[in-house]
């Protein structure tokens, strides 16, 4: 197995050198045609004069960058469609290419996740100066999370459910109420929450326990604006649109982050910094999202795990082998609620701030494009979607030169949604099994010494 | 109390110990089963005795399969009672009576296709929790060779004859003592079918399995079989041993004209 998997491996990259100057010569021939397309329609723009003529702007540096576009996406097109060719012809058992591409990324992920703060810190100079980092680690772990919790009910058990945000609304509420209605400490309220977001994930599990696909996407679609609008229109228990502010803030298990004496830093004998909150909540979502993959991982080895699996693709077949499907989908649903539930309070207690805005359809939507994007099922796969879909648009607002080339008002994040539709359309085309498509089997060989 | 009546006491012991070995392992009484207001199923009576091949033949759209599943609980029957090991299985819900000891390799196989076959054979003994996995897996290798080599395959990937010996052998994880098969020679190739209809034979002379066979497959399902029924449109019109059936003009006529002799 072993000899056998890397013979084809070498062939590949031989093949790909002697393909390389057809592929930049195949790639350029389309970077002309645009050029040709751009010199009557883009190149240059009239504009009403200040007399009564017209002005010409030339605008060669869209062109050019139209065409370096181009010629990109059709050298990366061209190469990802002779690698797949090439793929088909091998045909390889379960494990391959991506699952060894996935075994390559997880540990620089979870080394560069490990160390964000201190990468932060060293890169801009000092912790504070790095918060910028810090933050967007915190904004993309949360989703990480999420899409976690989310892969669950549709990765694994196959159980399309667009309204994943009303838990993560559940938990950020119970943690917002139960703290400053009875000021219970986070620490409290944590599992709480949990608890409380996986009982309305089995009120939401037991009517759609017949449905299936579309119908089951629209009736937890609607569960999702259920949950939204009472959170609006129950102003008395949940303030309504206004939301819940003063939230108590995050303590370092009892010490508050103060500049007092009894605060975090003081105990600590450390200087007092504003910034120690924020590193401990990225460490706080960090272990949150990590304890939501090891759970996952885990189950997906337990009896349970692999029923949600079989679920998705028989439920027939899961039945005839004695599996109580009702069990298994509302475990399902339970475990992917409470750790939305999880997310949520995470989200209340660093925001201090919730209101139902926060949990409209469009982030069920995001979670759910993670989910898909990933590759339905593969843990580094929606994380890695997770990180491109929320750290992309994010990073694009820093990239001075498209300003330079579409205009100072050009402000990418207005054009997030765009961006969406494009990753979604592309991966249609190129993975439509999402990032890592394949799914590696919870038992091998050496397992079985167990 | 006399000797006299103590020999009266074993003789009545004996009978009814008789008695029960020959009640049927499964017993189909007056069973009829609807889709929506279409009925599939007008009052079977069919039974399967303990250690028998019993098979069911019948032509595309008789409602074999219709019964196959109505004995596992979906449909369930809408009159009648359905009989397994003295228990009345009628209105149980499928995953209970998957956990009574029948298994059933259904209509298409339904293995799971993305997932190993090694998963799924753990599916299979899922009912167990998987204690005999490992030993029961080495059974499954022995029994069919084919999926030895094959084991950390994608189920979708195998070949139909692979698929149907895997939904087979996930069946028989469970270690059952009726296994129930629906088609299992549909679309394979004539070695094929040979290779599993000789393992279900091997399953039930080695180990006693008793077995119940859906086939439209008439001739090898029929010489397979101890004895046989056959179903016209939801309903069964003759029953008789495997070879009385072969016999049979009629059968002849109406399943195995341009048979496989
Ligand atoms: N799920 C279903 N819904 C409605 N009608 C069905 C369904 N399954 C089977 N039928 C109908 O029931 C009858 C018996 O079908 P089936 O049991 O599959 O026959 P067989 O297995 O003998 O070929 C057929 O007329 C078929 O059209
Ligand atoms: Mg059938």
């Amino acid at each position: 197995m072993a000899s056998g998997s890397t013979t084809p491996i070498a062939v590949t990259a031989r093949a790909d050198a002697s393909a390389l100057p057809g592929l930049i010569k195949d790639a350029g021939l389309f970077a002309l045609v645009t050029l040709g397309l751009c010199v009557p329609i883009v190149s240059y723009r009239t504009d009403l004069g200040q007399g009564i003529g017209l002005v010409i702007t030339s605008r060669w540096g869209t062109v050019f960058a139209l065409c370096a576009a181009i010629f990109v996406l059709r050298f990366l097109q061209q190469l990802y469609l002779t690698g797949r060719t090439r793929r088909r012809a091998a045909h390889a058992p379960v494990a391959e290419g991506a699952s060894r591409l996935a075994a390559i990324l997880s540990p620089i992920t979870l080394g560069i996740a490990l160390t964000l703060p201190l990468l932060a810190a060293l890169g801009a100079g000092s912790l504070g100066e790095g918060r910028y980092w810090i933050d967007l680690g915190i904004l993309i772990l949360t989703y990480v999370m999420l899409g976690w919790g989310l892969n669950i009910v549709v990765g694994l058990a196959g159980l399309l459910d667009l309204g994943y945000v009303a838990f993560y609304a559940v938990g950020a509420y119970s943690y917002a109420l139960l703290s400053t209605v009875f000021g219970l400490s986070f620490w409290v309220c944590l599992p709480l929450a949990g608890l409380f977001a996986a009982a309305f994930g089995v009120l939401l599990g037991f009517p759609v326990l017949r449905l299936r696909g579309d119908y089951l996407a629209i009736v937890t679609l609607a569960f999702g604006e259920i949950i939204r609008l009472v959170l609006i229109n129950w102003t008395d228990f949940s303030g309504g649109s206004a939301g819940i502010s003063s939230i108590p803030r995050v303590s370092f298990f009892g010490l508050p982050f103060t500049a007092g004496e009894n605060g975090f830093a003081a105990t600590f004998g450390l200087a007092f910094n504003p910034m120690h909150r924020l590193v401990f909540l990225y460490y706080l979502i960090l272990v949150l999202a990590l304890v939501t993959n090891l759970v996952t991982l885990r189950m997906r080895r337990l009896p349970l795990g692999r029923a949600w699996e079989a679920l998705r693709e028989d439920e027939i077949a899961c039945r005839s082998l004695g599996i109580d499907t009702t069990i298994t989908k509302l475990t399902a649903f339970a475990l992917g609620a409470m750790f939305a539930g999880f997310a949520g309070s995470f989200f209340a207690v660093r925001q201090a701030f919730v209101s139902p805005e926060s949990f409209n359809f469009l982030e069920s939507a995001i979670i759910l494009a993670i989910v898909v994007l990933g590759g339905m099922g593969s843990q580094i796969g929606v994380a890695i979607a997770a990180i491109v879909m929320v750290g992309g648009p994010e990073l694009l607002r820093n990239l001075g030169f498209l300003k330079a080339v579409f205009g100072e008002g050009f402000d990418p994040s207005e054009y997030r949604l765009l961006l969406f539709g494009l990753a979604m359309v592309a991966m249609m085309v190129f993975r439509p099994r999402g990032l890592i498509s394949e799914r590696t089997p919870s038992v091998t060989i050496a397992e079985r010494a167990r | 109390m006399s000797v006299a009546g103590i020999n009266v006491l074993v003789e009545e012991t004996r009978a009814l110990q008789a008695a029960q070995t020959k009640a049927p392992l499964l017993d189909v009484r007056g069973v009829s089963a609807y889709y929506g207001s279409i009925q599939a199923l007008k009052g079977v009576d069919l039974h399967v005795k303990e250690g028998e091949i019993v098979a069911l033949i019948g032509a595309n759209g008789a409602g074999k399969s219709t019964l196959m599943m109505t004995i596992f609980g979906q449909p369930q029957a809408r009159t009648g009672s359905i009989t397994y090991a003295g228990r009345d299985i009628t209105r149980m819900a499928t995953h209970e009576i998957a956990r009574l000891n029948i298994a059933q390799s259904p209509e298409g196989r339904r293995i799971f296709s993305r997932m190993s076959v090694r998963e799924n054979l753990q599916m299979g003994a899922a009912v167990h929790g998987g204690r005999h996995f490992a030993e029961d897996l080495e059974r499954m290798c022995v029994l069919f060779p084919r999926l030895k080599e094959r084991l950390d395959q994608r189920g979708g990937t195998m070949s139909g004859g692979e698929q149907q010996m895997l939904a087979i052998a996930r069946a028989l994880m469970s270690r059952p003592k009726l296994l129930m098969l629906d088609e299992p020679s549909l679309g394979l190739a004539p070695l094929i079918v040979k290779q599993i209809f000789s393992a279900v034979r091997e399953l039930n002379e080695r180990e006693g399995l008793t077995v119940f066979i859906v086939e439209q497959n008439a001739y090898h399902a029929l010489k397979l079989a101890h004895r046989g029924y056959v179903m016209v449109t939801g309903a069964v019109t003759m029953s008789g041993t495997g070879r009385e059936l072969l016999d049979d003009p009629q059968v002849k006529a109406a399943y195995l004209e341009g048979g496989q002799h």
